[in-house]
């Protein structure tokens, strides 16, 4: 059956020569150098830096979440960044959240419990706006997936803050951005130097608290990811040996076939 | 007691059921015993796989619409609530997303396979046709489902490509209006969409049971594309083609679990994740990658009603199929010219994709003109007439002559006995 597999081969050829183009994302006009920092957790088996994500949310906590909000989570999702439940608890019950309604019907106020959604910095779209010189700073439960590039776009546009070259004609209240598209970004530069003190004594440059943040929210995006790959590894290997046997029984059952 | 059926089977409750109600006996013929050229090859997986992967997205998808809210409000959230609050709901969700890839993938290749081999050539054209229904059936829920999400691109594609029936003057407003429930796209259209979401898979197990029942009639075409002569052709179809689909179903499915838990989010669009705004446009729209082809097919007419004509006439051609390839021979592997030119053509389709995935300037515009025109010029130009000019290589006797032959025995009863002849 030769004609055949060559056949195969061709459509599998074609098929490899188109991935390629059909998977690079159709990018803006102006090519922007996108780094590639080789996160861990974006490798074939690659998970979380449980370390680097709990400091990336002590950095979100500290900084991001003042205008940020990230209400995909709650608080007993932490769990997957390997806080312990009493850790959880204490994070909510710092936050004070609505609590429905007292016996007079007039709301009441309480501290969060594990079950709480994040706390939004702002009540409502119009107070982000308000507060931020019109501008909306969008909330950050899925940003690295909803950003092209990801991680390292994140990684690029928080690292991104540079002088503008000269000429560069720069709207009121914006900044400079070499990431951003457009360049012009009303986020003023979050995190410098020295922004957030950590306790385990890791360096607090600029780099390591955005790698840290970005691992972060890499998790708040993706958190089944760990259990997703090695769920996978078991299932994909169970097909393939399935498809070996398979395999075998169909050439045994063949045999006889003139 | 005259009318009743008379059951063969030993155990007596079947016997009994068999004897009032004859779906044992049907299934015994059928896809137990029925015929099957024996000499297929794994091409002819693909129906069953086509099978097993709708099986999997009307599971995952009762699952999932017991989570969905399809409210404007809702949508997203409780989409993303799936994802990471109810239990394993990222893996039903993922298998569903990309299910839908999946069941293009093999639709396609399975579209090809009747391309090449000539199966939509009398007497099966009428299965070629509902192949055809199922196909458009198919992408209309795929398009409804990809909406459902509510994010930036299921809002935006639900805008672009509903818009199209605008293009059809007079009625086409009122048919855009009726399509969204209202004046733009919002909450009815969401409702109506979902709804429609649900029903459709249920009219395609309808009409796929036509198409296999249409199948079951005339039989399968072959790879030599020739008729079954005498039963030395055939294999019962258990256990012979039951366990080489079963091959291909695993292989598939290692494939399918490889994205589902490694790439799931590789066939999507970042701004998909990005909650649907009726006030900011994103930068590209572009649709699913199983409809680039047909976007591009619309982007390279300057207008617009011509251009969504002739994406609608790239499927409504293959309705015309059976009637515009003029050759009687059915497999190309007879068919010394129009082996190479079902390639272009398959070519013209991958460019047609790539195309589409590119905004239309420059090259792109003009290689998506080229390549519309051959994907039409093949089928309304260059078929009807290669039928008439094109010089068959001669055919198989029949499907055992030419196995036996290559063999190198003969067509000698004893001398081919010693190997497995299926490989491929």
């Amino acid at each position: 059956m030769r004609p055949m597999r060559s056949l195969l081969a061709g459509v599998f050829a074609i098929g490899l020569l188109a991935a390629p183009s059909l998977s690079v994302p159709v990018r803006a006009e102006e090519e922007i150098q996108m780094p590639n920092m080789g996160w861990k957790f974006e490798k074939l088996f690659g998970t979380y830096d449980l370390a680097s994500a709990q400091r990336g949310f002590q950095v979100y906590s500290n900084v991001c979440a003042n205008c940020h909000s990230m209400a995909l989570l709650h608080y007993r999702d932490l769990s997957g960044i390997g806080l312990e439940p009493e850790q959880i608890k204490a994070i909510a019950a710092g936050v004070t959240v609505p609590q429905g309604t007292d016996d007079q019907g007039a709301p009441k106020e309480g501290p969060a419990t594990p079950a709480n959604q994040f706390k939004s910095p702002f009540a409502n779209e119009k107070a982000a706006r308000a507060a931020n010189n019109g501008a909306l700073p969008p909330d950050l439960s899925l940003i690295v997936n909803a950003r092209e590039g990801g991680p390292d776009y994140i990684y690029g546009l928080l690292t991104g803050f540079v002088e503008a070259p000269g000429g560069f004609k720069m709207q009121d209240g914006m900044y400079y951005n070499k990431m951003y598209p457009g360049h012009q970004i009303a986020m003023p530069q979050p995190l410098q130097d020295g922004s957030v003190e950590y306790t385990d004594g890791t360096s607090t440059s600029l780099d390591q608290e955005v790698r840290d943040v970005v691992t972060f929210l890499a998790w708040a995006s993706n958190p089944e990811m760990v259990e997703r790959k090695q769920m996978g590894v078991r299932i994909v290997l169970f097909f393939v040996f399935m498809t070996g046997i398979t395999y075998a029984v169909k050439r045994r059952l063949w045999s006889d076939v003139h | 007691m005259a009318g009743l059926h008379k059951s063969e089977f030993a155990n007596p409750v079947i016997n009994w059921i068999d004897t009032r109600l004859p779906i044992f006996t049907m299934m015994q013929k059928e896809y137990g015993v029925f015929p099957t050229p024996k000499n297929f090859n794994y091409l002819w997986n693909f129906g069953a796989l086509a099978m097993v992967i709708l099986m999997i997205m009307i599971i995952t998808g009762i699952f999932l619409a017991m989570n969905y809210q399809p409210n404007t409000e809702l949508a997203f959230n409780s989409v993303q609530h799936i994802m990471r609050d109810v239990n394993y709901g990222w893996l039903i969700r993922y298998t569903h997303q990309n299910g839908a890839s999946m069941f293009f993938i093999v639709i396609y290749i399975h579209i090809f396979r009747g391309l090449y081999y000539g199966s939509y050539k009398t007497p099966r054209e009428l299965l070629w046709m509902l192949g055809v229904v199922i196909l458009i059936l198919m992408m209309a829920t795929a398009f409804m489902g990809y909406v459902l999400p509510w994010g930036q691109m299921s809002y935006w594609g639900a805008t672009v490509i509903t818009n199209l029936f605008s293009a059809f003057p007079v009625v086409g407003p009122k048919i855009v209006t009726l399509l969204w429930g209202g004046f733009s796209v919002d909450n009815p259209t969401l409702n109506r969409f979902f709804a429609l979401h649900y029903l459709l898979p249920f009219v395609l197990v309808g009409v796929i049971f036509l198409h296999v029942a249409a199948l079951h009639i005339t039989g399968s075409n072959n790879p030599l594309g020739i008729d079954v002569k005498s039963p030395q052709d055939t294999l019962p179809f258990h256990p012979y083609y039951t366990v080489k689909d079963s091959v291909g179903i695993c292989a598939f499915l290692a494939f399918f679990a490889a994205i589902i838990f490694f790439f799931p989010n590789m066939l999507g669009d970042p701004n998909n994740f990005i909650p649907a705004n009726p006030l900011q446009t994103p930068a590209d729209i572009v649709p699913e990658w199983y409809f680039l082809p047909y976007y591009a097919i619309l982007r390279s007419v300057p207008n617009k009603l011509l251009g969504v004509c002739m994406m609608f006439g790239s499927l409504i051609v293959l309705f015309v199929l059976p009637w515009l390839d003029t050759s009687r021979i059915r497999s190309a592997r007879f068919r010394p010219v129009y082996k190479w030119l079902i390639w272009v053509w398959v070519l013209a389709f991958v460019v047609l994709g790539v195309c589409g995935a590119h905004k239309p300037e420059g090259i792109w515009v003009i290689l998506s003109r080229v390549a519309t025109l051959y994907y039409f010029a093949h089928f309304l130009v260059i078929l009807p007439v290669l039928g008439k000019l094109e010089r068959p290589l001669p055919l198989p006797e029949s499907i055992s002559q030419p196995v036996l032959g290559r063999r190198g025995g003969g067509p000698l009863l004893g001398a081919a006995a010693a190997k497995p002849m299926e490989k491929a």
